[in-house]
């Protein structure tokens, strides 16, 4: 067992993080305060090779795995950005995982290699309001014409959709009571988001509002054959192999961030004299910021663990989700001690550590929440009856 | 041309450096280490002339640890051709580091080195000088810009007061300061081809080098902790205070 980060993933570490000390807490605060897309640092980000870590060499990228991603975008979110850096880059990841899989040669290069280059940005149009945790339940139509399909109905919490170009687009082709499966007759589309048959309405929401989250209404859009990814029906499938990957690289995302929350509360619990000493002597501050360590190094093992499982080609459905499920939890009680360690500065926006603690409980609930988690875990790790 | 491109790793500038109990130096055990900073400029004026089509190879030079490969990687990351990595696991001193330089510029003959002026761990700004007068070379320190022209470096020296001009006959010798250039960032695709670039690595002996330290650390010790300042009612005491206590009008 060898529990240390390669000559190669310290130096993708070291990387990212120059890149990200380019951006400091006033241009996050600006982007949070103004709604303002952090493109200036997106930009940075593709110009670097980032957003093509994992993606084919023969569009761009760089072909490595989701431990190299996990070092990325840990390093990515412990830089003053939050899940706001993540989230900004987030779908380039994982999100046409279904793509580099399924997708064909030709729209390998018609898809990939502008996102990599950072030329496009994708969003995930999974959820719905509908449907919810039940995917299977969703109720966005594909609706077979010559040329293609016409696809009708409305998606929740689409994250990007205000800058997306493309939309990655989970629908029914067949009803589900008409299928033997629930799983089955879902279908698995990437194509142009045309506003003019696609509606984007940005959701208001607690934090991380530099990168927006829309409800959408899709009326009536033509897609052509050529954008359907793989077989039609099988879309469920697709979209279930990129779900561990994406639960690693969220517990990563999050582990960054208590990352960040956490140094800047010591450093604060360092400087700032009360009673005519540091804060930080006194055990009832540094006590809890211990703790708080020790739940985040757990999480990161727990998150390196699974995604090296992943990358060997293990199936590794429980340590991903329990990676996401300690991540988010590291990452909410650190942002929150955080914000408690700074008294009423941890309320000021001026110290960024309410920033955190907005996104912090994100990473709780999406992309799955911990009630799915444990249920999962109870019914395929502890053998318990399926409970959803 | 090739360049030669010596590069240190050194306790990352941003660590808060610690003095061992002992005094017999600093804490380097689980301490972020990095190449140091004037290095960095020196591959990246490298790399620079090189894509101005005035180089044809850039060779990066580390000595020390085994993990001296790392810094290479750094530099090779950033645009350098190949690597050579001195081991040893002596306590390198500034005139040994230039013997050892002098000898692998006899196997590589380099028409220019660029270094940097000093490196961020002990400050000694000596090697690049060192190295001039064993070569016999001439040497433009502190150089905040360098333009080859023909033969020649027109090497323009931030020296006290102002800018100094002055143009130094090749093969010659360049020591960065810190408004020469602002390194880039390595590239994700840069850093994977890193990993393909050669490394050498040989030892002092197959230099014939004895890399043995001239100079015996005394101790080393912590600059004594600022104490709190005082506050003066008016500026009649303040000038009292200058004169009868700091005595400095
Ligand atoms: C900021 C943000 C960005 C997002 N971005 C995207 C995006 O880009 N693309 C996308 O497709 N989605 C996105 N999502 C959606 C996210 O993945 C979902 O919100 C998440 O999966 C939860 O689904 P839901 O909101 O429909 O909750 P619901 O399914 O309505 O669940 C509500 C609550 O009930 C609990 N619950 C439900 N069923 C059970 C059960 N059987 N047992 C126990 N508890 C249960 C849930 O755990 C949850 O606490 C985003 C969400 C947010 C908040």
């Amino acid at each position: 067992m060898d529990f240390q980060l390669n000559e190669q993933q310290l130096a993708i570490d070291e990387g990212v993080r120059k890149v990200c000390a380019q951006f400091d807490d006033q241009y996050w605060t600006d982007c949070e305060t103004n709604l303002h897309f952090p493109q200036e640092y997106y930009q940075a980000m593709a110009e670097g090779g980032w957003l093509g870590i994992t993606m084919p060499e023969e569009v761009g990228g760089s072909g490595l795995g989701v431990t190299e991603a996990v070092v990325m975008m840990h390093a990515a979110t412990a830089s003053n950005g939050g899940y706001s850096a993540a989230s900004a880059i987030h779908i380039n990841m994982f999100g046409p995982h279904a793509i580099v899989v399924h997708g064909t040669p030709e729209q390998k290069q018609r898809w990939l290699r502008p996102l990599v280059e950072g030329k496009q940005k994708a969003c995930f149009g999974v959820t719905e309001p509908d449907a919810g945790l039940d995917t299977t339940s969703i109720k966005t139509f594909a609706t077979r014409t010559n040329a293609g399909y016409q696809v009708k109905g409305r998606k929740m919490w689409t994250s990007t959709g205000q800058v997306a170009d493309k939309i990655l687009l989970l629908t029914r082709t067949t009803a589900k009571k008409d299928c033997k499966r629930p799983t089955d007759g879902m279908t698995l589309f990437y194509t142009d988001l045309d506003r003019n048959k696609i509606e984007v309405r940005r959701i208001h929401k607690m934090g991380r509002n530099a990168v927006d989250s829309n409800a959408v209404f899709i009326d009536d859009l033509f897609v052509p054959e050529e954008d359907r990814i793989g077989e039609e029906g099988q879309g469920f499938k697709y979209i279930l192999d990129s779900l561990n990957p994406e639960r690693i690289l969220v517990a990563a995302e999050a582990i960054g961030l208590g990352r960040d929350a956490l140094r800047r509360a010591s450093a604060y619990a360092k400087e700032r004299v009360v009673f005519g000493r540091p804060i930080g002597q006194n055990q009832g501050i540094q006590h809890p910021l211990a703790e708080c360590w020790t739940q985040l190094e757990a999480a990161y093992w727990m998150t390196m663990r699974a995604a090296w499982m992943y990358d060997n080609g293990q199936s590794c459905g429980a340590e991903a989700n329990a990676a996401k499920f300690l991540a988010g939890r590291a990452a909410f009680d650190t942002a929150t001690r955080a914000v408690m360690t700074h008294g009423g500065m941890g309320y000021a926006r001026e110290y960024q550590v309410e920033r955190l603690f907005r996104e912090a409980i994100l990473t709780r609930i999406a992309p799955v929440t911990e009630q799915l988690i444990l249920s999962f875990i109870a019914e395929r790790v502890l053998g318990q009856p399926k409970s959803y | 041309m090739k360049i030669l491109v010596p590069v240190k790793r050194v306790v990352d500038y941003n660590v808060k450096v610690r003095v061992k109990s002992d005094g017999s130096g600093v804490e380097t055990q689980g301490v972020k280490m990095s190449m140091n900073p004037f290095d960095e400029i020196a591959v990246e004026e490298a790399v620079r002339l090189r894509e101005k089509g005035v180089a044809t190879e850039i060779i990066a030079v580390s000595m020390g640890l085994p993990a001296c490969a790392e810094t290479i990687r750094t530099a090779l990351a950033m645009g350098a051709d190949r690597g050579i990595l001195v081991e040893t696991d002596v306590e390198l001193q500034p005139l040994a580091v230039a013997k050892l330089l002098k000898a692998i510029v006899a196997k590589e003959n380099p028409g220019l080195i660029v270094m940097g002026k000093q490196a961020i761990d002990d400050d000694m700004n000596a090697t690049g000088q060192m190295l001039a007068a064993l070569l016999g070379w001439s040497q433009g320190t502190f150089a905040s810009k360098l333009v080859i022209e023909g033969d020649h470096a027109i090497v323009t020296r931030e020296v006290d007061g102002g800018l100094e001009t002055v143009s130094l006959q090749l093969p010659a010798i360049v020591t960065t300061d810190l408004r020469l250039n602002e390194p880039r960032y390595a590239s994700l695709p840069n850093i994977m081809k890193a990993r393909k670039k050669p490394i050498e690595t040989i030892r002092p002996a197959d230099l014939g080098v004895d890399p043995a330290p001239r100079l015996t650390l005394v101790t080393v010790a912590e600059p004594p902790k600022r104490v709190a300042g005082v506050k003066v009612k008016s500026v009649a005491e303040l000038v009292a205070k200058l004169k009868t206590e700091a005595k400095v009008i």
